[in-house]
């Protein structure tokens, strides 16, 4: 890649947890794709937040009340910029769960019926199952999965043949939680929506680690977690049209998202207010601007090519220790920085147990992906994943972690 | 004890050769459950003998080493036994039989599966229910 490579131990000083020891020993935090750590600004965001304005937002004409408003309103907007949008279109919702759980209640109830087709693929993540899962029990719909292929990559034959049925609603993953895999989401959605699908993509796993653009996904919905991106957890968003907004029922209700309120009727607020009923998460909200300022600063182009070259190293250092099975796609350009694997007998949790005791931690089990276990034919994975802030030093200790754990197991 | 240790003397001889592991055709107690932080999976059979013994135990599962060796272990501690002794057995001499190790809370769970399962057959069977307030499960 043309771009300047990213100076790895400058940016691990923005981290103070990088500091830490984990029983005696450097944290070596591989566990990313669960959550990511923040970096001192975001910390200092939300203490300021607290510790000179803290007020509720869009209600009180106060000085106090204007700046927080401001501040919220200001993130909200960094944060539709970063991935491509405007602020309108953005709703700030708790995280992708509930941005999945949003689109189920205020949109697929009214418009996915009996009969109707629900697609999803192998490959997700239950925050993106078990809603239409419910929804299809609840309004007599059929929910069906797009197969993978061998290598961990989306079976497009498949896809091709089911979009056939005419599906309603196709909702699947930007990139893998558990095999990395990104998916061509570009053009899946042009697909689907061919067919005549309404689309959502999750981006749990992408945003965070590489530039997206959501105009350019061209999905109807695009959902994303705050946490995972060096934001804080509790704040994530749902990036849709405005007018599919506006046709939609509300989510939950009460407070903010009404304009007036009758005795018996009430009338809703302008989008994306509409979707946020109640006191929202203030300062989460202007926490997650300020990481989206801090990745921006770095650049989303280096931050996906830092993984990558994490990633093609951990492949071939790892894959090179005998008795280890890495699953999903070995071509890094359709893999993002996550390495999930098994070691010979060694079961995932035992596996996480001895690298804590190194301070390496990784995340050990099914990672909330249970049809895909199945599919992989496994009870559970151990899993490393990246971010802008690990080294090639991560990836020895956690080499060297594994080797350990060979020789109590006596590989 | 550091987990090196831990899995060294203990746990890895059961985990990779199990006592009393298989099913039974003659039986009077069968239960079954699962850690769903792990995956873990154990089952439980117990032919009673005379005297409400426990006349023979043989278990079945899937799952980490500390899970699958803690219940092979509590199997072999539990043969010969009256059934009343199950509900005086606690987690305090779960640990002891691992030999005290120092396990985190949530593995503390893939240790007491075992127990757990063992506890739910027996209460069943003697006409109660067990309250499990130890290990309340997480996804």
């Amino acid at each position: 890649m043309e771009s300047e490579a990213v100076d790895v131990e400058r940016l691990r000083a923005d981290f103070p947890i990088l500091s830490r020891r984990v029983h005696g020993k450097r944290l070596v935090y591989l566990d990313n794709a669960a959550t990511t750590q923040k970096p001192q600004v975001v910390i200092d965001s939300l203490v300021r937040f607290y510790t000179s304005y803290n007020s509720n937002v869009h209600r009180s004409v106060h000085t106090l009340g204007e700046e927080a408003t401001a501040a919220y309103e200001g993130s909200r907007k960094k944060t539709a910029e970063f991935v491509g949008v405007q602020a309108r279109d953005l709703v700030f919702v708790r995280g992708t769960t509930e941005a999945t759980n949003l689109v189920k209640f205020a949109w697929g109830e009214k418009n996915v019926k009996k009969g109707d087709l629900i697609l999803a693929t192998t490959m997700e993540h239950h925050s993106n199952i078990v809603p239409w899962q419910q929804l299809a029990k609840r309004n007599g719909a059929t929910l069906k999965y797009v197969g993978l292929n061998p290598d961990g990559t989306l079976d497009l034959g498949s896809y091709e043949t089911l979009l056939k049925d005419a599906p309603r609603l196709v909702t699947l993953t930007h990139c893998s939680n558990v095999l990395g895999t990104i998916n061509d989401v570009a053009k899946l959605c042009s697909m689907a929506k061919n067919a005549g699908a309404t689309t959502l993509v999750d981006g749990a796993q992408s945003v965070p680690h590489m530039p997206v653009d959501v105009r350019a996904v061209g999905s109807d919905f695009y959902a994303f977690s705050g946490h995972k991106m060096l934001g804080p957890t509790g704040i994530g968003a749902l990036v849709a049209r405005k007018d599919l907004l506006e046709e939609m029922d509300p989510f939950q209700t009460g407070g903010e998202m009404i304009r007036e309120v009758f005795d018996e009727r009430s009338t809703w607020n302008d989008v994306p207010y509409k979707f946020e009923a109640g006191t929202v998460n203030i300062a989460d909200a202007i926490g997650l601007g300020e990481a989206v300022v801090y990745l921006r600063s770095i650049g989303m182009g280096r931050v996906r090519d830092h993984e990558m070259k994490l990633l093609d190293y951990a492949i071939k250092e790892l894959t090179a220790v005998k008795g280890f099975k890495l699953y999903g796609p070995e071509n890094v350009r359709v893999r993002a920085g996550v390495v999930s694997f098994n070691y010979a007998d060694v079961h995932p949790h035992d596996l996480a147990t001895i690298l804590d005791e190194e301070g390496i931690a990784i995340r050990s089990g099914h990672h909330c992906a249970q049809p895909l276990m199945r599919w992989l034919d496994v009870a559970a994975t151990s899993r490393a994943s990246f971010h802008v802030y690990n080294s090639y030093d991560d990836i020895d200790a956690l080499k060297a972690g594994i080797l350990k754990a060979g020789g109590i197991f006596k590989i | 004890m550091s987990s090196a240790d831990f899995y060294r003397e203990i746990i890895l001889d059961y985990y990779r050769n199990p006592r009393n592991f298989g099913r039974m055709e003659k039986f009077d107690i069968d239960a079954r459950d699962t850690n769903p932080l792990c995956g873990d999976e154990i089952d439980m059979q117990i032919r009673v003998g005379e005297g409400q013994k426990i006349e023979e135990i043989k278990f079945t599962g899937k799952g980490c080493a500390i899970s699958q060796a803690s219940a092979s272990m509590l199997t072999e501690l539990a043969k010969g036994k009256e059934l009343k002794w199950v509900r005086s057995l606690t987690k305090e001499d779960i640990f002891k039989m691992l030999g005290n190790p120092d396990l985190g809370p949530s593995r503390v769970k893939c240790a007491l599966l075992g127990m757990k399962v063992l506890k739910v057959g027996v209460y069943g069977y003697l006409g109660g229910h067990y309250e499990d307030t130890d290990m309340p499960n997480s996804p």
